[in-house]
């Protein structure tokens, strides 16, 4: 093989404490022509302080609508390794586990076939396969799926779902995120794979109101953990605690939202009716206090980037669902028949939170035919502009 | 009998039940708490009294075969073969041998990865492509972060700072990774309106969608030097790059005006207070490729103006509201001007309909 092309701004980014992205660029060099041209051709960039990249381009593998990023160089003369060095999304297990066989599987099947480079792992949570040409796209796929591996979701669709660490290894976990979010990724298989929605969709999983996969703030349907009953408090451990220096009144109590508690020197009294489950005073003392024993999740829906209207937060769909038992059906068929409804009035790129604002949330839960409940405002209107029922009237006029 | 090389589709991913490692297993659901040991490294432990060590470590995203193979090496030495990554991309070593832990954080030493990230630390900048993958990024990704990361690896490994910090990167407003909600995010833009090319647009682009794809309905058709194609009226142009998401012949890309934003106080956990989007603090810093200093020194003022004034488990964003913004643009010696102040949809609710002012001169 040729040796690598001089990158004296690349080599920069070498130095320093934090592992350097160049570096693995120069290891997959070793393995993958296509390594060294993008090394090349990125070094240009940092040169001309632009990219190289054009736009899009479909490319996929048979029968699938999604999972296969196009992408080709603007510069095919100079880089011809990279001429076209197209990205394949690969399903990611629930809460990103593997054993060293499976990740030795992986590496084998790319280096086989590509570029030896990777993202572990995108942002949605897909394994990225980060460049290769055309033909090879079918012979990984044919690779990935005899080894139990499928591709993940890409353009218009049920986007790959995520999940947080969960009952795994975190015991503020109120449900089994891993679970879930594996069902509804076996059950969504045709959505994700073949795209037919006006624009993509995306569920998260996480197990307290922690968030530790953001879901609130990136996804259409916001699955967070929760309890409705007490919190579990171990006094003696809370007063180790403070014994060995936790400020309780201002770091714990004065911090709680709904001003719920209470510590008196050797008892936690907490008013459970007006406990929120923000998770802040069991972050605080792990020993001393644990979720309730009651648990599910709320369901928050359409959460986005600005992109066109706005960025969103979720707000509350479904206060309660005990979604690892018995309400799994029950949520996957209002998922379903939000779905339906979506699909049928709304646009072309807009997104389950965009729809809602523009139609309005009243009229999207009579749509789906959920009720309104309180959970789901912040506060009321403030606005006197109300559409009252014109129902009414034709039932008085009789 | 069925040929055994029928091609298989709609498998979906494999049960993570088989990439469980034991101690998982046998604690599935049963965990009682757990403990920082030191930094990077914490102990669940099981209501069996099992203890479960996790060492984090962190990992440019960006990572080779080989480096794969390294981890998958370690996992083997020290974890009976299992591992996993994090939802910010670092990789995390489980075992139940506490004498793993100071071997294993050498070895990963040696390989080149810091071990920390957890609790009150700068865990690992979430990111995307920049340009080493992407059409439509404003600035590069990956570099930005290795820079900011030399710079904020102390706090990575150590546990020194008031609260957590969550910095994310994006390259451009499409914000694949949403980091509108981070502590710190920095955010690459463009400043000047898209170069079209109106020969070829109406051969590479559906021009309705491309109209309807203009948040400040900028764009409408138009007849250009004799082609069927678009115009977009600059002064509602606010170089969100949506159009060329949806139109090749629409390119904002820029080498001379592209640069990068820094945003402020978001937050996605509902932890004392519910989440919040990220403000904007700096509008412009350039492009200076390969270490961009005035990124760097602007991140890392951010990061230092809040660890020495925030109380303990104060998120930046709850911080700035206790102190009020005025006073934070003070401390962080920060310039206020127009492009601070909104100006899309519900601009009106951002501003400050009170008189409780700390009147910092």
């Amino acid at each position: 093989m040729a040796d690598l092309p001089k990158t004296p701004l690349l080599d920069e980014l070498e130095k320093g404490p934090w592992p350097s992205f160049v570096k693995e660029i120069k290891m997959a060099a070793k393995v993958s022509d296509m390594s060294k041209d993008l090394l090349g051709q990125l070094e240009l960039s940092y040169n001309e302080k632009i990219g190289y990249w054009k736009h899009g381009g479909i490319v996929g593998v048979m029968g699938y609508g999604g999972g296969v990023i196009g992408r080709y160089s603007f510069l095919p003369d100079k880089f011809p390794n990279i001429s076209h060095f197209h990205t394949i999304c690969i399903n990611q297990p629930s809460g990103w586990f593997y054993s060293s066989d499976s990740l030795r599987t992986l590496c084998d099947i790319w280096d086989r076939h590509g570029s030896g480079l990777t993202n572990m792992h995108g942002s949605t949570g897909d394994i990225v396969f980060l460049g290769t040409v055309t033909d090879e796209l079918e012979p990984v796929f044919e690779e990935l799926t005899q080894n139990g591996f499928d591709l993940g979701g890409s353009g218009s669709d049920v986007r790959t779902p995520s999940c947080c660490v969960g009952p795994a290894r975190c015991e503020w976990s109120c449900y089994d995120t891993l679970k879930v979010c594996y069902d509804v990724t076996q059950k969504y298989q045709d959505e994700l794979h073949r795209p037919a929605f006006p624009y993509k969709w995306k569920f998260k999983f996480a197990g307290c109101a922690n968030d530790c996969v953001a879901a609130k703030a990136r996804a259409d349907i916001s699955v967070i953990g929760t309890w409705r009953d007490a919190i579990r408090v171990d006094n003696a451990a809370v007063a180790d605690y403070v014994a060995n220096g936790l400020n309780i009144e201002r770091d714990v109590i004065g911090n709680c939202p709904s001003k719920c508690m209470e510590w008196d020197g050797s008892e936690l009294k907490i008013d459970n009716s007006n406990c929120r489950r923000c998770m802040h005073c069991i972050n605080v003392m792990p020993k001393g206090l644990r979720p309730g024993t009651d648990t599910g999740a709320t369901v928050l829906i359409g959460s986005k980037a600005p992109i066109v209207e706005g960025a969103l937060l979720s707000s509350v769909l479904l206060p309660f669902v005990d979604i690892d038992g018995e309400e799994f059906e029950d949520f996957c068929e209002i998922m379903e028949e939000i779905q339906d409804v979506w699909c049928e009035e709304g646009k072309a790129r807009e997104r389950i939170g965009e729809f809602i604002q523009r139609v309005g949330m009243g009229n999207f839960l009579e749509a789906v035919g959920l009720d309104p409940v309180p959970e789901m405002v912040a506060f009321p209107r403030d606005n006197p502009y109300v559409f009252y029922g014109q129902d009414d009237d034709e039932e008085e006029e009789g | 009998m069925t040929d055994p090389k029928k091609r298989i589709t709609d498998i979906g991913p494999p049960h993570y039940d088989k990439f469980l490692p034991p101690a998982v297993k046998a604690n599935y659901g049963k965990w009682k708490y757990h403990e920082v040991v030191k930094p990077g490294v914490m102990v669940h432990v099981g209501e069996s009294g099992d203890k479960l060590y996790t060492v984090r470590a962190g990992s440019p995203r960006l990572v080779s075969t080989e480096k794969i193979r390294n981890f998958a090496d370690l996992a083997e030495k020290y974890c009976d073969g299992f591992l996993r990554f994090t939802s910010r991309h670092n990789v995390e070593f489980m075992f139940t041998n506490e004498a793993n832990i100071d071997p294993l954080i050498k070895d990963l030493a040696d390989l080149g990865h810091p071990v920390g990230g957890i609790g009150n630390a700068i865990s690992s900048i979430v990111h995307t492509q920049g340009w080493v993958h992407c059409h439509s990024a404003a600035t590069d990704a990956s570099g930005i972060v290795k820079c900011v990361m030399d710079e904020c690896n102390d706090y990575f490994t150590s546990n020194k700072l008031p609260g957590k910090l969550r910095i994310a990167l994006a390259c451009c407003l499409n914000m694949c990774g949403a980091v509108h909600c981070s502590d710190i995010a920095i955010l690459g833009i463009h400043t000047r309106p898209p170069a079209t090319d109106h020969s070829s647009l109406k051969k590479v682009c559906e021009i309705p969608s491309v109209s309807a794809s203009c948040p400040t309905a900028a764009i409408r058709p138009a007849t250009v030097d004799g082609f069927e194609s678009v115009e977009v009226i600059e002064e509602q142009c606010m170089y969100c790059a949506n159009c060329y998401t949806v139109c090749p012949a629409m390119p904002l890309n820029n080498p001379d005006t592209d640069g990068v934003s820094i945003w402020v106080g978001g937050k996605v956990s509902d932890a004392r207070c519910a989440p919040k989007f990220s403000k904007l603090a700096v509008p412009f810093l350039p492009n200076n490729p390969p270490r961009w200093p005035e990124v760097v020194d602007v991140v890392m003022k951010l990061v230092d103006v809040w660890a020495k004034n925030a109380r303990p488990y104060e998120r930046m964003g709850e911080w700035i509201e206790r102190i009020t913004w005025p006073r934070f643009f003070k401390l962080a010696e920060l310039d206020f001007t127009k492009e601070h102040i909104d100006d899309f949809k519900h601009a009106g609710l951002s501003y400050n309909r009170t008189a409780q002012l700390t009147h910092v001169s």
